[in-house]
């Protein structure tokens, strides 16, 4: 484990039932990267990025965050971790200040930093003039942008974002992507899932996932070369295709 | 449009039918709650704790509240009461009635034709009210013919059922629960199968097909008519073999005006799915606005005539205080519709009005 | 060529609020036909006007020649429509519910087997007819869907979104039944927030403000681009793009992982801002010009918009 590791997953595996979502998955990531996961629906990124934050017991393995084993330090982890779930998990009939308040209570932030972190923040994600909105009423890509600045508010180390942004326009996007990167660059990880290829370009570095098992990983010019392929997205389908076709030749 | 409406009631009937639990518990709960409150009261009536208030203090007197001790039914909780009591001792539960006898009463049965006699009977629960009164009635009736004399006098009691002076029992209890739960069931289940398919996005994709909105409406509401019969004459049934009570009426009329207040009951679940967005709201809005006011001001558990003014007049738009009139005749009274005129007509008047209220916010709620 | 659907002057509002705003498009006979817009650009409501959900306020909207005004049971015959959240029953298995869908639409029995074996043929669903709905992933319930709406042979083709939140290899196999259905010469119009996408449309609209912006062949739309594009290739580049952004003639800057696209005025010399770039970083920069992609227009098109509505 080298100086600047900041994730390190050993071996983690998780079963629910009989089924395997996630299968000894070995890997390490080094403080401001961005980091992507990519994989077919059902592929394990979400039972992953769960097991990561201390929301799931992995079955077998561990992985430690900040040099914390999530097994027995979960709450420690969970107090330098931010998470931004696949769905859109505030209070729709709260306004939008009642909600970032609640969650910076929840992370027991003393009132002066509280009222820092959200002055920064809303300055940074543009958020002021909905301050008093209902969150219900705000357009996706503003809600998204809020439930980052929550997932923000206790200045986390890493920061999980599963699928952040499902279903939002390429300017919301990219605008998106510009936030990420400024976290990145004041020395967070982040771990990204997404759908969009066009996103896994602008990942530092890339892990694929299928049927619970890693089956490539490395920075997206790395994997353009070693499979010679124009886009992310060729290499991917070409992987995932194999794949699927080796298994049902067997 | 036979065959589109027959498409949906098919798929109606396959959601049912996977919903296995579900149906089960809406079969099976009426029966379950008829048995219990029919057995729960005849459990009861062992031993009825009863004080007396003997303003008369003669012979006679005693000889009558000797013949309620005697018989094993009644235990008396002695001690010195005024009627003033009675409130108090019901709710501290020591008594469940009292009886007081006037001061003339030996005067009255050796000169007049008729002797009243009180008897305040704790109704909280209606059925053990309605209990003990008819006991009370014939220990009465037994004293009285026990009289020496040429003439026998009539005793007459003077009830006063305190909390719940309506007299019901487990028949008066059906038709009541025919009542509500034919309500659930319509109003209800349109309201939530309506709101799940615009909530879960199917009904957009219905909607650009060629069917009618009121083709989706029918379809939607046949099979849990259906259901709600099979209810009903499941409650019937049950409190027929279980509590032998009758049907004196025609069970033709009963199913016919069953089959109007069903009407009225799902175009109230129709007109709360144009306004609730989600199941949990219209589940909300339908137990809210249908259920509680069936259960509370239709005269199912308090009588209509004992209610504030303001329920009263609310009452009258509540479609199930005319069908309980109309059921418990049918049932109880075995009246036809010469008697019934009235309730049926205010019946179908809130029916057309509710129905027609939905039906034109459906068609603007699909936009 | 005749038009499959003729859009003139459409407006739609509700309340204060105008989904649509204006909008002219015409959209031929077997086209493939992509639109693509932010978020509240009016996509949805144009959509639903179309296949008659929800009726015009103001203009002439024709599908397959009847206006949606008064040839409502005409153009649902006529059309599939798989909306943005498309939804099937999940306690119906996959053969009933499109035994449902075909009821709906008057397909006559006879016909029901042969069309039932081709639906499953493309989306490779026969399998597993007697799987109910809800188990299905991702991917196999967007085809059941789309088979849903196929049921009816229908000549024109809506699409809202269709794959919105699906894995890229579900999404290719799905784009690949639509080339299939429009080599037969169905009438295919989606919606879409993925650009690549839309690149395999035969033509692309693009839409904001309930206004269509501009509207042609993706290689029409890329050419409107006036900026010239270069890609700045350097490990921690994307760190510094409000530097890079404060130079003269840098009209925009995006990162792409570990490299900068900068879009510049198009009278800016190569050399020049590559001197500038240098001397603001304190280091050697090397401008490699780029093509612009289709998600390079779609951006400028909407910040010209939004900048000349403010």
């Amino acid at each position: 484990m080298g100086p600047d590791t900041t994730v390190s997953v050993r071996g983690l595996t998780r079963d629910f039932g009989s089924f395997r979502a996630v299968d000894d998955v070995w890997f390490e990531v080094h403080t401001g990267e961005v980091f992507g996961f990519l994989g077919a629906n059902g592929a394990g990124k979400t039972t992953l990025i769960r097991m990561l934050c201390g929301l799931l017991e992995p079955t077998a393995g561990t992985a430690t965050v900040c040099g914390l084993d999530i097994r027995t330090r979960t709450r420690d982890v969970r107090r330098i971790i931010g998470y931004m779930s696949q769905k859109f998990s505030l209070y729709e009939d709260l306004p939008v200040r009642a909600n970032i308040e609640f969650f910076g209570g929840v992370y027991g932030l003393p009132r002066s930093a509280l009222k820092r972190s959200i002055a920064r923040l809303t300055a940074e994600l543009q958020l002021e003039e909905y301050a008093s909105a209902q969150t219900r009423s705000l357009p996706l890509g503003i809600k998204q942008r809020l439930a980052l600045g929550i997932a923000l508010l206790h200045n986390p180390s890493v920061l999980f974002l599963d699928e952040p942004t499902a279903g939002v326009d390429p300017i919301i996007r990219r605008n998106f992507w510009r936030i990420i990167y400024d976290i990145a660059g004041r020395g967070s990880t982040v771990f990204v899932t997404t759908h969009y290829m066009e996103e896994a370009e602008y990942c530092n570095r890339l892990l694929i996932m299928h049927q619970g098992k890693i089956i490539e990983t490395g920075s997206p010019s790395e994997l353009k070369t070693r499979h010679d392929r124009p886009t992310i997205r060729d290499v991917f389908i070409r992987l995932i295709s194999e794949r699927m076709q080796e298994e049902n030749a067997v | 449009m036979k065959r589109r409406v027959f498409a949906v009631i098919r798929k109606e009937f396959i959601h049912i039918a996977r919903d296995f639990r579900s149906l089960i518990i809406i079969l099976v709960m009426p029966v379950l709650m008829i048995a219990l409150y029919g057995y729960g009261i005849t459990l009861d009536m062992r031993c009825i704790r009863f004080a007396v208030v003997d303003l008369s203090r003669t012979p006679q007197s005693r000889a009558l509240i000797a013949s309620f001790t005697g018989n094993g039914f009644f235990r008396e909780v002695a001690g010195d009461y005024t009627p003033d009591d009675a409130p108090s001792l019901f709710r501290q539960r020591r008594i469940q009635m009292m009886l007081v006898i006037p001061r003339d009463f030996a005067a009255s049965l050796a000169t007049q034709a008729e002797t009243t006699v009180q008897v305040l009977v704790d109704a909280t629960d209606a059925n053990v009210g309605t209990y003990i009164h008819t006991y009370t009635e014939q220990v009465l009736q037994g004293y009285a013919s026990s009289l020496s004399g040429a003439v026998q006098p009539i005793l007459r009691l003077e009830p006063r059922l305190l909390y719940n002076p309506d007299r019901k029992s487990t028949h008066f209890f059906v038709p009541g629960l025919i009542a509500v739960l034919l309500m659930l069931v319509s109003a209800l289940l349109t309201s939530i199968t309506i709101t799940r398919e615009r909530e879960s996005g199917t009904m957009e994709q219905i909607l650009v097909s060629p069917i009618r909105p009121v083709e989706i409406v029918i379809g939607k509401v046949i099979p849990y008519i259906t259901i709600g019969f099979a209810d009903g004459a499941l409650i019937l049934a049950s409190a027929r073999i279980l509590f032998g009570t009758p049907v004196h009426g025609s069970l033709l009329l009963l199913a016919l005006l069953g089959t109007v207040y069903v009407f009225v009951a799902l175009s109230f679940g129709l007109l709360v799915s144009t306004v609730a967005r989600t199941q949990v709201i219209a589940m909300f809005m339908t137990v809210m606005l249908t259920i509680l006011p069936t259960f509370l001001l239709s005269g199912f558990l308090f009588p209509v005539a004992s209610m504030p003014t303001v329920l009263q007049y609310l009452s009258r738009i509540i479609p199930a205080t005319y069908f309980l009139v109309i059921i418990r005749g049918v049932m109880l009274k075995g009246v036809g519709i010469a008697e019934l005129w009235l309730p049926i007509v205010s019946l179908c008047a809130i029916g057309t009005f509710i129905l027609s209220v939905a039906v034109m916010r459906f068609r603007i709620s699909l936009e | 060529m005749k038009s499959a659907v003729s859009i003139q002057g459409l407006a739609k509002s509700y309340g204060t609020t105008r989904a649509v705003d204006g909008l002219d498009l015409e959209i031929e006979q077997g086209e493939l036909f992509g639109i693509i817009g932010p978020d509240g650009a009016g996509k949805t409501t144009t959509m639903q006007i179309l296949v008659t959900l929800i009726p015009p306020d103001k203009g002439e909207v024709l599908v397959g020649g009847h206006d949606v005004r008064t040839g409502i049971q005409a153009i649902r015959s006529l059309v599939g429509y798989m909306p943005q959240r498309f939804s099937l029953y999940p306690d119906l298995s996959v053969e009933q519910n499109i035994d449902f869908f075909a009821e709906l639409f008057g397909v006559p029995k006879s016909e029901m087997a042969v069309r039932k074996q081709r639906l499953y043929r493309f989306s490779r669903l026969g399998p597993f007819a007697k799987r109910l709905a809800g188990k299905l992933s991702g991917g196999m319930k967007q085809k059941l869907a789309l088979s849903c709406t196929l049921v009816h042979d229908p000549e024109i083709l809506i699409l809202d979104e269709p794959t919105t939140g699906v894995d890229p290899l579900s999404r290719l196999e799905f784009w690949e039944i639509l080339h299939h259905l429009h080599r037969m010469g169905t009438t295919v119009i989606v919606t879409t927030p993925y650009i690549d996408e839309a690149l395999s449309c035969d033509r692309v609209a693009v839409m904001h403000g309930g206004q269509s912006l501009a509207c042609g062949t993706p290689d029409e739309l890329v050419s409107l681009f006036p900026h010239k594009l270069y890609a700045i290739r350097e490990p921690g580049i994307s760190l510094h793009d409000t530097l890079v952004m404060s130079i003269r003639g840098v009209l925009r800057v995006a990162a792409f992982g570990d490299s900068l696209h900068v879009a510049a005025e198009p009278d800016t010399s190569p050399s020049q801002l590559e001197t500038e770039l240098s001397a603001a970083l304190g280091r050697g920069i090397n401008l490699e010009p780029i093509s612009p992609s289709l998600e390079d227009v779609f951006i400028h098109l909407i910040h010209t918009k939004r900048n000349d509505g403010a």
